[in-house]
């Protein structure tokens, strides 16, 4: 029971990915030409057919950022086109900048350490011992010039991340008007004879 | 009536510890440290015994140290992590010696969590592929709806809203309005803690509402609603509106014109000051103390009526006591800060920060020797206070001359216990008018 099943799951995960830049498509269960494909590993979940929400994934693993799957309803308005692609490309952007962040400064921290320590004459590994490590005071000559050094960058990613949220909560205001006004307007239709 | 006899000291001391460790347990690390932490608890609260702080304090250090390992990135042997940053102090380090294999194993867990299983299923599968299958259905279960259910909303909502942190504020709102002179009208006082509650809930919504990239990069505000997707930035925005509208209103027409000024002016403050320039200067932390002593002045001014001495100086004990509270809360987090691109005083400037601090801690002293001059206590007030007032200067002097953790810790915990306590004798030695004393009338 266990292997067949386990078979199905390989072959229709096998060909997800295998298609994954373009979507699931070749997936009966999962309706994937409704799903609009993020890329990255959000690309190889596929949200159930009969499910009209996003979805949103476990935190990566690099930026920390959670990726959120976007819902492409049949009938999709202008408006909440417009409101899905902002969300998208704002969610590539940020991913792409956390990713960077973290990354740089996890491999700035160990090249900070590495030549201290080689300037004060010591090594790491197992001879070094509770020598081969920096107190807290050492770091925080690297946290200092680690934060001034991105200081711009954070300042340019501020005004647009403030730019980029208002805009969405904006658009997503003026999306659920429209989807407010809309189900009033066929309410009185649908009661007039 | 004695001022205090020395069980109900004792007694008040650990009630108010009780209560200060009670919502360390809850938050490890706070993530707008410029938020005073008051606790106003009865007697008759838990007890709390001296063990039972120890133990707390060393889980509260697990978390914080936890928090710092797991920037480190993991190395292929898991014997000793190469980069540790070196403890001074034995205690210390014992705690980490205990931390390391619980450190390790949350990084390794951290990194690959599919590793375990991957390796369980090796022998159990038939087909290659299916090894990442398993390891796939595992982070596609991850996968979470984003569906809102109305049995969440409550919780979520109070997440969003810090309720805990708006509890806070509320009783030190309380506070002013219980230390201002007149006759206590109760309508008042609930309109001005429920208008004050609002317009926090607000405020903190609309903090978590710019903050989420930030959070989800920092261990303590990871699991916050909009980071986890539990609630739609719109619908975030929608609540911050619906609090803050009826909660100024109720200050401004249930209370009185001046105390609504004050409640939108913090907000503002709060939201489009602090917040922003969290990562662009170090004059945030100036700013988020004004924050933190507003709400008492609000108390006082719903009291009364009128923004006269006794209140600003209920806001100067505030605005002081921030400093070294945040300032010491601050020294560990340092590479959080560094890492998120906030601008604190502990990673540009960690002279000024201890400075500060120690400034601070003395000019404590010197608030409460004002509050008899301004007529808001007795002179048994500075009296009383004293000791705890030079124990934490002690404590920012220490902090100022060995600028490491223990120290900061200390000065940190101690800043706890220290703000309740110190509303607690001011509101004991309040001036009650029309009393036959004078001003020489100690304890009695």
């Amino acid at each position: 029971m266990a292997v067949p099943r386990r078979g199905r799951e390989a072959l229709r995960s096998f060909l997800c990915r295998g298609l994954a830049g373009s979507g699931c498509r070749l997936d009966p269960e999962r309706g994937p030409e409704r799903r609009d494909a993020a890329p990255g590993r959000a690309s190889r979940f596929c949200p159930p057919r009969k499910s009209h929400h996003d979805w949103i994934g476990p935190p990566d693993r690099h930026s920390n950022l959670r990726p959120i799957h976007f819902y492409k309803p049949e009938k999709e308005s202008l408006l909440e086109q417009k409101l899905r692609e902002l969300r998208q490309e704002t969610q590539e952007w940020n991913q792409q900048f956390w990713a960077n962040q973290n990354l740089s400064f996890s491999k700035e921290k160990e090249d900070f350490i590495h030549a201290r320590l080689r300037a004060r004459g010591l090594g790491l590994g197992a001879e070094s011992g509770p020598k081969g490590t920096l107190s807290a005071e050492d770091m925080a000559d690297f946290y200092k010039e680690f934060l001034s050094k991105n200081f711009q960058k954070h300042m340019q990613y501020n005004r647009d991340w403030y730019r980029r949220n208002l805009a969405i909560t904006f658009i997503m205001g003026r999306v659920a008007l429209q989807r407010i006004w809309n189900r009033l307007r066929w309410k009185p239709k649908r009661m007039s004879p | 009536m004695a001022a205090f006899p020395h069980t109900l000291s004792s007694r008040l001391l650990t009630g108010w510890v009780g209560g200060c460790v009670w919502y360390l347990e809850r938050r490890t690390v706070l993530e707008s440290p410029h938020k005073f932490m008051h606790l106003f608890r009865s007697v008759n609260k838990q007890w709390i015994t001296f063990q039972h702080f120890k133990f707390l304090r060393r889980m509260y250090v697990t978390q914080v140290n936890k928090i710092r390992n797991q920037q480190v990135k993991p190395k292929p042997e898991p014997v000793a992590p190469p980069f540790l940053e070196k403890m001074p102090s034995g205690e210390a380090k014992a705690e980490l010696d205990e931390l390391r294999p619980v450190s390790s194993a949350s990084l390794s867990l951290s990194t690959k969590p599919n590793e375990k299983e991957l390796l369980e299923l090796e022998s159990a599968s038939v087909i290659e592929s299916s090894i990442d299958v398993d390891g796939e259905t595992k982070e596609e279960k991850q996968w979470r709806e984003m569906k809102l259910h109305l049995d969440d909303l409550p919780g979520i909502l109070a997440r969003l809203s810090k309720i805990k942190l708006t509890a806070l504020v509320v009783s030190t709102t309380s506070a002013g309005f219980a230390l201002a002179p007149g006759p206590f009208d109760w309508p008042c006082f609930l309109l001005a803690s429920l208008g004050t509650g609002l317009a926090s809930c607000a405020a903190n919504s609309i903090n978590q509402f710019f903050e989420v990239p930030f959070d989800s990069n920092m261990n303590r505000t990871k699991n916050r609603p909009l980071v986890r997707g539990q609630i739609s930035p719109l619908l975030a925005v929608s609540f911050a509106a619906c609090c803050a509208v009826p909660g100024v209103a109720l200050l401004t027409w249930g209370v009185n014109p001046l105390t609504g000024a004050l409640g939108v002016f913090n907000i503002f403050l709060y939201t489009c000051c602090y917040t922003p320039l969290k990562r662009m200067s170090i004059a945030n932390t100036w700013v988020g103390a004004v924050v933190g002593a507003i709400p008492p002045v609000m108390g006082w001014t719903a009291a009364t009526g009128s923004l006269d001495a006794g209140a600003l100086l209920l806001g100067g004990i505030l605005y002081s006591w921030q400093f070294p509270h945040f300032n010491a809360l601050s020294w560990g987090l340092r590479e959080d800060y560094s890492r998120g691109g906030y601008c604190m005083m502990s990673v540009t400037h960690p002279g000024l920060c201890r400075r500060v601090a120690l400034r601070h801690c003395l000019a404590l002293v010197g608030l409460c020797i004002a509050a008899p001059v301004l007529d808001v206590t007795t002179w048994a007030f500075p009296l009383v206070s004293l000791p705890i007032n030079l124990y934490i200067s002690y404590l920012g002097f220490r902090f100022y001359k060995d600028a490491d953790r223990k120290s900061s810790r200390k000065l940190f915990f101690c800043s706890l216990w220290h703000l309740p306590l110190l509303l607690l004798l001011m509101l004991t030695c309040k001036r009650r008018p029309g009393r036959e004393e004078d001003k020489g009338d100690a304890q009695s």
